[in-house]
């Protein structure tokens, strides 16, 4: 069975060219790279040469950047980093849950959060934002790209909003970064948070942007690696496919590989729209990163779509997966408006630099029988097609 | 060999749905694990009287974990199905009004009728199995000369589950298969250990899912302070069969048919719960003579057998889990009604519970105690 993979949402392959680039970390060059001695040379130029690279898909200086294990730590750095208790955070309810649950978690410690809503586009009103501040408000934490619609935030003007109110900003950027080009000035972040694996390194590295003269509380002590914000040995490999993939993103942007991206996404959507019916594009005539879709099917249940589709061979998600695997209803749709069953029977479908037009057109071919399949058992579609 | 067949198996972490995954897998079948999640245990914990953490039951994470293990194991692809709602809305709730109203519950019916053999089933078509199999000891046989299909008793009597699976309908037992019908539970164990599955040593479950240590009332109490309601006030006076009040009782949901301890009265001989009356609030006490009863009366009656019960018929009845079943006449006396005589008084007849209709090994069918 040929295996497409279209939930580069949740991860991505490894680009043949990162793991060239990591390999010889892992044995050849092993240095710890705060040793003074050769290895920690070798491995130390080679750690910096990365955030040089990451520095540039971000547009920030090199010492701006602080590496993590990944997205979660890059956002629970910056919102329990940059907020403390008494203060007020203002975030929105379709953030990841990294974000949401570092908030909930500064609600227990004597933060105040005030969570805004989104519209049926899946958009902050960045008023909405204006409107919480407070005088007690310290940070906004605003995502850049919906991890399930793909749907992108306006956050140059909530960039605006937080300078002139002189409050932190911080911005997730997790399923932004190698979709999209970033520039940090241009948003006007103090932080912003981005994830390897979601951009074709490997998982468990991931990178923060911290703006220079910003103070932030560290997560973890220990050592004082990355300049006392990090605590820990660099994961070298990691950091260096980090610095090789963001490298690779940025002459992928040279070579429009967003718009190609794009043309992509919209011919998968547009295959589903024509051959489907009573299905529809969540997030759709908004913004939204060139590689994702997500697309309802009325009257099925999406965890079964992905699994019927999983046995076909096709891996796409839908809402995001409990401790035990099971499904649970989106967050991020039902804040959308969504009814809970059109939020039950959405599914997220998220392109990467591998899928190829065939993938699209395998897909395609396998979507609007399976979806038929499902309604056709689906004791509540039977129900209303006989009263409609 | 049977033709292979795309079966979808319904996986609890426990030794006998493993091995059944085990077993059609080895005879060659395309073979689907599934859980479904019915309920988080981590919801009511730290409730007043409920454990903080509840690990090893049915739904918790580590069976989960050793579901997905088996499948790692025997090669299957494998996943979790989130049922909670459905489950909460025809199992859990029921099960709490059923007790509010002074009868006695059987979840696990409920569950098979409206999960494991509906929604699961359902899921599994969906997905493209043509039929599921469970764990249950039970047998199912097409049955040419009536055209039916027929629900049996396992040969492991001591296992038999029928009586938790008399809801099924002909559709239902046309995709479903039962493969421990024909084996005792040493052979599934052993069947376990020759597959290598790591869990054969298992203790088996005997619990109600759901309910922490099988304290009902506890549950009760924390689904009801959880869900915002104030515990219904179902104290009432506790009455013998005579009329005379004898004492208080704390809520009817405390007591079932038959039950001897926690009644608080002192009286020279052993006195039992002979009745729960519901609209009144009283428990009716008495001694154990009066617990017994030669008819019952039991109603949405599911027949499995045959397609209607035109006319008395001569079955053995067993009106609990832990009850031998004894011979008794069937009678129709409603749409939807069934009036149980039996040849001898039964013991604590509880509504709420099922009985259940047997001829010889062969479900007749079954409806729930009035």
């Amino acid at each position: 069975m040929r295996r497409i993979y279209l939930d580069n949402n949740a991860t991505t392959p490894v680009l043949p060219e990162v793991l060239e680039a990591m390999g010889p970390y892992f044995g050849e060059h092993f240095g710890n790279a705060s040793s003074i001695h050769h290895h920690g040379q070798e491995t130390r130029a080679a750690v910096e040469g990365a955030r040089d690279s990451v520095a540039l898909l971000l547009g920030c200086r090199a010492a701006e950047i602080v590496f993590t294990c990944g997205g979660t730590e890059g956002d629970n750095l910056a919102i329990a980093g940059l907020a403390s208790a008494g203060d007020h955070v203002i975030t929105s309810n379709i953030e990841h849950h990294a974000v949401l649950h570092a908030c909930k978690h500064l609600e227990e410690t004597g933060c105040d959060v005030t969570y805004v809503p989104v519209d049926g586009r899946g958009l902050v009103d960045p008023d909405d934002v204006r409107r919480a501040l407070q005088p007690e408000t310290k940070l906004i934490s605003i995502m850049m790209a919906n991890n399930e619609t793909g749907v992108l935030q306006r956050v140059e003007e909530i960039g605006k909003i937080a300078a002139e109110a002189e409050v932190f900003f911080h911005t997730d950027a997790v399923q932004a970064a190698g979709k999209i080009p970033i520039d940090v000035k241009r948003i006007g972040c103090d932080a912003l948070s981005i994830s390897g694996h979601k951009m074709h390194a490997p998982q468990g590295v991931g990178a923060l942007y911290v703006r220079r003269g910003t103070r932030i509380q560290p997560l973890f002590y220990g050592g004082r690696h990355e300049r006392s914000r990090r605590a820990g040995t660099e994961n070298v490999p990691g950091i260096v496919a980090l610095g090789r993939a963001a490298e690779l993103a940025m002459q992928g942007f040279e070579r429009k590989d967003d718009e190609k991206m794009s043309l992509l996404r919209d011919r998968l959507q547009r295959g589903i729209l024509a051959q489907v019916e009573e299905a529809g594009v969540n997030g759709d005539g908004v913004q939204r990163v060139p590689n994702t879709s997500n697309c309802y099917f009325d009257h099925i249940d999406g965890e079964s779509m992905v699994i019927a589709l999983d046995l076909k061979g096709l891996a796409v998600s839908t809402g995001s997966a409990c401790s035990s695997g099971a499904i649970e209803p989106s967050h991020v749709l039902t804040a959308m408006g969504l009814s809970n069953d059109r939020a039950r029977a959405s599914i997220r479908f998220s392109l990467g630099k591998q899928n190829t037009a065939e993938d699209v057109d395998i897909a395609l071919a396998l979507i609007p029988e399976t979806v038929a399949r499902l309604r056709e058992l689906s004791p509540v579609y039977k129900k209303q097609t006989v009263s409609s | 060999m049977p033709k292979p067949q795309t079966i979808a198996v319904a996986m609890s972490g426990g030794v006998d749905s493993s091995a059944v995954a085990a077993m059609l897998r080895a005879e060659g079948h395309n073979v689907i694990g599934l859980t479904m999640q019915l309920w988080n245990q981590r919801r009511l914990a730290g409730h007043e009287g409920m454990p903080e953490a509840v690990t090893g039951r049915c739904c918790s994470l580590d069976d989960v974990y050793d579901a997905r293990r088996v499948a790692e194991h025997i090669g299957i692809p494998y996943y979790v199905v989130n049922h909670e709602e459905r489950f909460e809305r025809d199992v859990v709730r029921p099960f709490v009004a059923e007790y509010l109203s002074g009868r006695t519950p059987i979840p696990c019916s409920l569950c098979n009728n409206h999960l494991k053999f509906d929604q699961l089933l359902i899921v599994a078509r969906q997905i493209g199995a043509d039929c599921i199999a469970t764990g249950h000891y039970a047998r199912v046989e097409y049955d040419n000369p009536r055209q039916r299909w027929l629900l049996k008793r396992p040969a492991d009597r001591s296992k038999d589950q029928t009586y938790f699976l008399f809801g099924l309908t002909q559709e239902q037992l046309s995709r479903t298969l039962f493969p421990l019908g024909g084996m005792t539970k040493p052979e599934v164990r052993e069947l376990a250990r020759k597959q290598g599955l790591a869990l054969a040593e298992k203790p088996d479950s005997q619990e109600i899912c759901f309910v922490p240590g099988g304290d009902y009332k506890r549950f009760i109490d924390a689904y009801l302070a959880e869900s915002g309601d104030a515990l219904p006030d179902t104290a009432g006076e506790l009455v013998t069969a005579s009329g005379e009040v004898i004492g208080e009782h704390s809520g009817i949901h405390n007591f079932t048919v038959g039950q001897r301890k926690g009644l608080g009265v002192a009286t020279g001989s052993p006195l039992y719960v002979i009745q729960i009356n519901g609209a009144d609030k009283q428990v009716i006490v008495g001694g154990d003579e009066r617990l017994y009863s030669r008819t019952l009366r039991a109603r949405r009656v599911n027949l499995i057998a045959m397609d209607d019960l035109r006319e008395p018929m001569r079955v053995s009845v067993k009106i609990r889990h832990r009850h031998e079943p004894a011979p008794a006449a069937l009678e129709k006396i409603g749409a939807d009604e069934i009036l149980v005589t039996f040849d001898q008084p039964q013991r604590a007849v509880t509504p709420g519970q099922a009985a259940v209709f047997y001829d010889d090994d062969v479900v007749v069918g079954g409806a729930w105690i009035a």
